[in-house]
């Protein structure tokens, strides 16, 4: 069967899902554009050529070929079964992001919005990163294309996730670790803000999710829409139909939108987002933006975020570094909001639990990130029992995560038994 | 008239531009901020600038960055801002509000506006929030009767500047280079985009970032309305040994520019 034999619910009438956001970037009453005056004009020459370059057949043909010649596209769908076992006998299906070149679905955008700097004529690109995909994404297209590359990375994501750091130097990126605020990613995507208001005729600021002002919200997700039209035909060639879900790990949000976007006019198809909930929403230690946030405007854009009172952004925590972000797209606060997605919190301790298990039924080493929507979904599948078809976007690999779950499991010393062993 | 025009008025009269500084508030304390901006009026300064302190500064550099996280460790609210406020405006200088736009849509938009004129606030510097987003803005100060100052920089082009132009009153915020607070100097686009503004609007320009000397106070004078010196100030708070040092420091450099926007006209 193939994508095109089933039909899409375009013809149900009213405005589909698909169809935001609006001219200035909004999703209903999010996105937009908060920034200084100063980057107004590139935001609109980031416009213009991204317009262009949706209709330019020698430029989409020229991301295709790096997407199947470098990046190693389409990645492939895995079913699991022993893993699917303990999600109430659902039948788990993994999009194989982490096995991209670089390990993660960030290949995707960076690769589409490198293209878009050569075609802006910049010679200089920068990124925030969190766990350090963004990051060496970033690098090794800026290596590929022989731009100069400048990484913000706070000071404490640069210790959790070291081995990203030594492979963006390797690369020949220049890592700036970022000493204010929380040292995290908000304070990396800061830095990055800044450098890009003093640079901005030279430089083109790679965001590394569906966050920030319009249009990249918009952009980043059109660069990963790629993993919901692969993974919508790969579904219905191995099933038959469509899933009952799709499940995705939310940060800034880009790999849940990309594999949403393919669902996202199918009412049929639910669609769930996991956040990151730390130590427990109630505690406070979390980084669940939608769960447990409020309305605001943070990096660029009008979404959800961890505030006080006073509109102060709250500092996030969770264990995965990737997800450890006060903000979330405005895509995804529009979709909450109008109840076409739902979102939740794993805690630090579940997501571990299915890190474990995806490693040991399945032979798989998942990001820290991924992990969360592994969690999701051994609950949903529970819920949803064993006739179900859960879609879950396998975002990347844990390589980067291997001492922090060492530590975490106690496996170094050899002082804990192995747990989660199905 | 607002007071803010009433104060260009005057520093025309007077055959130089206005003197703006900006302080945070909160910073080293309260009070210690309120003492600091009353040094700068009483040694000069036209018209205050007081930064609502916020976690994100995306435009600042590391100098306000720093005084600014000092204010938020303290425990700084927008209540304690307002009451900075209102502590300055009764030294009879038109008192404005830097502030990025989130917290002031948390305080709530029409809220803040009313409060802050209730206060004797005249105005609110917004470096954030753009034409397109400005919608409710505009209607909360026009009702409150404070003003807004938006933007312009370097980069923006004629149409982007007649937008802005276009919403913004009390006086149009010219940003002399492209980058963030306190790093670098004035640039040599400063006058050019001075000169771009200035058939698209009858307010008067002011410029700032990267003004920290009489010298260079003077030479800007000769073309703008209005030198705005902001982390000079900061920075002379941060690096005081004492708080009175600090308030001290203030003052002399308040009284070092006020003779810098007078000496363009002499010469
Ligand atoms: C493997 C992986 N998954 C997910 C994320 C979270 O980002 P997003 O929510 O934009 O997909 C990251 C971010 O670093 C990541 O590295």
């Amino acid at each position: 069967m193939t994508t095109d034999s089933l039909p899409r619910s375009d013809s149900l009438g009213g405005p589909l899902p698909s169809s935001m956001p609006d001219t200035g970037g909004h999703f209903g009453r999010y996105g937009g554009r908060f920034v200084p005056e100063a980057l107004i004009v590139a935001l609109d020459e980031l416009d213009a050529a991204f317009r262009a370059a949706k209709t330019d057949p020698a430029f989409q043909a020229q991301l295709t070929h790096l997407l199947t010649t470098y990046t190693g596209r389409p990645s492939p769908l895995t079913e699991c079964l022993r893993f699917g076992a303990a999600a109430g006998g659902a039948r788990v299906l993994l999009k194989r992001e982490d096995l991209n070149h670089t390990g993660s679905h960030k290949i995707n955008n960076v690769l589409g919005q490198a293209l878009l700097t050569l075609k802006m004529g910049k010679k200089r690109v920068i990124a925030e990163t969190g766990a350090g995909q963004h990051g060496v994404a970033t690098a090794t297209a800026a290596a590929l294309f022989g731009l100069d590359c400048v990484v913000y990375m706070g000071e404490e994501d640069t210790r959790r996730q070291a081995l990203n750091v030594a492979r963006m130097r390797l690369l020949g990126a220049e890592v700036r670790p970022v000493m204010s605020g929380s040292r995290t990613l908000k304070d990396a995507m800061n830095e990055a803000m800044r450098d890009w208001v003093t640079n901005v005729d030279s430089t083109h600021y790679i965001i590394g999710t569906v966050a920030g002002p319009a249009p990249f919200p918009e952009m980043v997700r059109e660069f990963h829409k790629v993993i919901g039209i692969e993974s919508r035909a790969q579904v219905l060639e191995l099933t038959g139909r469509l899933p009952d879900a799709v499940t995705a790990c939310v940060g800034g949000g880009s790999n849940a939108i990309g594999i949403f976007s393919g669902f996202i006019d199918d009412p049929e198809v639910a669609l769930y987002g996991f956040e990151a909930g730390g130590d427990g929403i109630d505690t406070g230690r979390h980084a669940a933006a939608i769960t447990g946030g409020s309305v605001g405007v943070l990096h660029g854009q009008r979404s959800y975020v961890l505030q006080d009172a006073d509109g102060q952004t709250v500092e996030s925590h969770s264990i995965s570094a990737g997800l450890d972000y006060p903000g979330v797209g405005p895509e995804h606060a529009w979709l909450a909001d109008t109840g076409r997605a739902t979102y939740s919190a794993v805690t630090d301790t579940e997501a571990m639990d299915a890190f474990r298990l995806l490693c040991t039924t399945e032979g798989i080493i998942p990001a820290i990130e991924t992990a969360h929507a592994l969690a999701g979904t051994l609950q949903l599948g529970r819920k949803l029992g064993p006739d179900s078809v859960i879609l879950v976007n396998c975002s990347g690999r844990g390589d980067k995560d291997v001492e922090t779950a060492s530590r975490w499991f106690g496996i170094m010393d050899g002082d804990r038994a192995p747990e989660g062993r199905a | 008239m607002s007071r803010l025009h009433d104060a260009f008025a005057r520093a025309k009269s007077e055959n130089r531009a206005a003197l703006i500084g900006y302080l945070p508030a909160g910073y080293p304390s309260v009070q210690g901020g309120i003492d600091a901006i009353v040094a700068m009026v009483a040694n000069g300064v036209d018209i205050v600038e007081i930064g609502l302190p916020y976690s994100d500064p995306l435009m600042d550099g590391p100098t306000i960055q720093a005084a600014v996280d000092s204010s938020l460790r303290g425990g700084t609210t927008t209540r304690d801002v307002l009451a900075t406020v209102k502590a300055v405006a009764e030294t009879g200088a038109p008192t404005l509000v830097m502030s990025y736009w989130n917290p002031i849509e948390r305080y709530g938009v029409d809220a803040f506006a009313a409060d802050l004129a209730a206060a004797g606030g005249v105005g609110v510097i917004t470096p954030d929030l753009t034409a397109e987003e400005a919608g409710p803005w505009i209607a909360a100060t026009d009702a409150a009767g404070v003003d807004r100052v938006f933007l312009v920089a370097p980069s923006s082009t004629v149409e982007r500047i007649a937008v802005v132009s276009g919403i913004t009153t009390g006086f149009v915020y010219a940003a002399s280079l492209m980058g963030v607070t306190g790093v670098a100097s004035v640039s040599q686009a400063a006058p050019a985009l001075v000169e771009r503004t200035r058939p698209l609007t009858m307010m008067p320009i002011a410029v700032g970032l990267g003004v920290s000397t009489a010298a260079q106070a003077a030479d800007i004078a000769v073309y703008a309305d209005g030198v705005i010196v902001g982390s000079a100030f900061v920075r002379l708070l941060l690096d005081a040994a004492t708080p009175a040092d600090g308030v001290a420091a203030v003052g002399r450099l308040a009284a070092e520019l006020a003779l810098g926007v007078r000496r363009a006209s002499a010469g």
